[in-house]
């Protein structure tokens, strides 16, 4: 995978539905070989990204670039790269090997190589013995992967992928997120990935590119989006944080002063602070803890800690607090035997490493503990 | 379980047998008549009372050469205009059922009219409209007057049909690489052709079967309803009841046909058959 190598790129790509942006300024690239998720909730404009590179949507504004050639107002029928849909959209009334075969044939690729590109295609997916089969007399989880067969058989610039997951159950799609990076290894082809499910992004992604309300927060590896995001909104949309809002009291030998809001002052290194922050004294930030890094004290030093609720999650013990100020904040401390488990009603208090606090510009709408998880967005929906 | 029954649910269940019998009898005993009486051998002109069993109809089921013809007229209107309206027909609901454009809402109430309306009023103003232009009657206007209420027909069953049909699956041709007129052909045309045939079929015997707009329209030219109409004031010869239950006949087989041919896909979709590819 080499970005400087981009399979994909988006040039200032706007799309615009009379006066709705659906995308504002879409302007990143996908390398060769990489497997790049867009992510973000419904509606922030990903799944009409992909659209735009696949041909369905043209942009308003702005150049969609395929191996470097401008294909912002080519059909999809004459870009190189394929679709797996939402709901597979695979053909009914063929087979198996029919649907496979159709790209193929449809680019008028002979009859014997199709066959031979066909055969390898379904073997690579595991559905060899399945090519004869209509696509209802399959489960879903094989309907996906003739979806992904019919789609890698063209041997696309890039395979593009809506939600792919999203009609699976949850072991399904568990065991077929590991089945879709084997593929991916083994075909070597570009995936872009849509999905709303950050876990999903993060455990399968090379790069991810987190979008809300049209706009791209930010785009980099899982590990730079999860430990250093660069707003607020990927901080608390990447797995659960603590956003506590302050103002910066002192700026001094690459230590910053925060002035909690609710009285506490903390100090962060400023290599732990997000690109382009205000940092002028008086200006508003954000101090982001994420509920791992906080750690349990008795009181003496860090957050003064009222603990409500404690829940037992196995590997770990998930305790909810309020800060003096009444901001809900959240803790996974380790399982200890030796160590008395905080009970709902004592006071204690958290503290962090120096690593681990990060700095956002500008306040969040909720402070405190945000729980993003699929689970509950999903509800949400 | 059955020992278990009650008296009253006996009687309830012979009540309903009887209605299910009564309806059925209520429906086919024309059909039956029909076929019955073209055994018939008739005294005098009309096929009304039954005189005794012969095959001397079904010999000659041509022997009264004007019903032949009116028959050959009716068949040749027939396949003449339900061609055409079910190109236009199957045209108009794709675009209805594809696309939302300006005036979508019109031509939806404009396709209905011609069903709502009563044929009366149909053939009688569309006879009028024929004089005004000064069209000479005969197959042209029949023809012209039959694909009127056949396309409004074919595209309110078809509509009824594609409803719910996943367009993702033309978007899904393209993206492998198919021209939009492949991907038609290819995909959306196959899984809509039964729904076609079947709002052909019924359009096809709508034509058939017309009489009143035909009867406005028709000038000089008998068609199949119009001769027997005609005819039925001399004489009603048993050979209607031979083309009547030929005609019938060959509803039949074509229905035989579509179940037979619904059944093997079944079969095919149940795995049975072998052999990938083509």
């Amino acid at each position: 995978m080499d970005a400087n190598d981009p399979v994909v790129k988006l040039d200032h790509v706007r799309k615009q539905y009379g006066s709705f942006v659906a995308v504002h300024e879409a302007d990143f690239a996908i390398g060769r070989g990489e497997f790049f998720a867009m992510l973000g909730p419904s509606g922030c404009g990903k799944t009409t990204t992909l659209k735009m590179i696949a041909g369905f949507e043209q942009p308003t504004d702005g150049r969609v670039l395929l191996e470097g050639a401008d294909v912002s107002q080519v059909p999809p029928h004459k870009r190189n790269v394929n679709t797996v849909f939402q709901q597979y959209a695979l053909f009914p009334h063929m087979s198996v090997f029919d649907n496979v075969a159709f790209g193929p044939r449809a680019k008028k690729i002979s009859e014997a190589e199709t066959t031979k590109r066909v055969n390898e295609m379904l073997d690579v997916v595991r559905l060899g013995e399945f090519a004869s089969r209509r696509p209802a007399q399959l489960s879903g989880g094989q309907q996906q992967r003739v979806a992904l067969a019919r789609a890698l058989v063209n041997y696309p610039s890039a395979l593009l992928l809506d939600e792919p997951l999203a009609a699976l159950d949850l072991k399904l799609r568990e065991a077929m997120q590991i089945e879709l990076k084997r593929i991916q290894r083994e075909v070597g082809i570009t995936f872009v990935f849509v999905t709303h499910d950050q876990g999903e992004a993060l455990t399968m992604s090379d790069r991810i590119a987190v979008m809300s309300e049209g706009r791209v927060e930010q785009v980099g590896a899982p590990q730079d989006i999860y430990m250093r995001p660069q707003t607020l909104f990927v901080a608390g949309f990447i797995g659960s944080a603590n956003l506590l809002p302050g103002t910066v009291a002192s700026v001094d030998g690459g230590v910053i002063r925060i002035d909690l809001v609710g009285g506490a002052q903390v100090a962060v290194s400023s290599s732990q602070c997000a690109d382009s922050v205000d940092l002028a004294v008086g200006a508003r930030v954000t101090v982001m803890v994420r509920p791992e890094h906080a750690i349990l004290g008795n009181g003496s030093e860090g957050l003064a800690v009222s603990v409500t609720d404690t829940v037992f999650q196995g590997s770990s013990m998930r305790i909810v607090g309020r800060l003096s100020n009444n901001t809900e904040v959240v803790a996974l401390a380790p399982i200890d035997p030796s160590a008395p488990t905080p009970v709902p009603g004592s006071q204690c208090s958290i503290t962090w490493h120096a690593t681990s606090p990060y700095v956002l510009g500008g306040w969040p709408e909720t402070a405190g503990s945000t729980t993003t998880n699929v689970d509950s967005i999903e509800a949400a929906l | 379980m059955s020992g278990a029954l009650s008296t009253r649910q006996r009687n309830g269940r012979r009540f309903i047998n009887g209605v299910a019998i009564a309806a059925m009898l209520y429906l086919f005993a024309p059909i039956v008549m029909i076929v019955l009486f073209s055994f018939n051998n008739p005294k005098g002109k009309f096929n009304i009372v039954w005189r005794g069993f012969t095959l001397k109809n079904w010999k000659h089921p041509f022997a009264s050469p004007e019903l032949t013809d009116a028959l050959l007229v009716s068949l040749k209107v027939a396949v003449i205009s339900t061609v055409c309206a079910t190109i236009l027909g199957t045209m108009i609901a794709l675009s209805l059922s594809r696309y939302k454009f300006k005036g979508s809402g019109v031509v939806n109430l404009f396709l209905v009219l011609p069903l709502t309306s009563p044929e009366i009023v149909l053939g009688s103003s569309l006879a009028t409209l024929f004089i005004a232009r000064g069209t000479t009657f005969g197959y042209v206007t029949v023809i012209i007057a039959h694909i009127m209420f056949q396309v409004s027909f074919v595209a309110v069953t078809l509509r009824a049909r594609i409803r719910g049909f996943d367009w993702t699956l033309e978007q899904a041709a393209m993206d492998l690489g198919a021209t939009p007129q492949r991907a038609f052909w290819k995909v959306t045309f196959p899984l809509i052709l039964p729904g076609i045939l079947a709002a052909a079929l019924l359009s096809f015997a709508l034509s058939i079967d017309d009489f009143i707009i035909t009867f406005f329209n028709a000038g000089s030219l008998v068609t199949f309803p119009l001769q027997i109409f005609g005819a039925s004031r001399v004489a009603i010869p048993p050979q209607i009841n031979v083309l009547a239950t030929m005609i019938l006949m060959g509803s039949i087989s074509l229905m035989v046909v579509g179940f037979v041919l619904g059944l093997r896909r079944e079969k095919i979709t149940l795995g049975t058959a072998k052999s990938s590819g083509k």
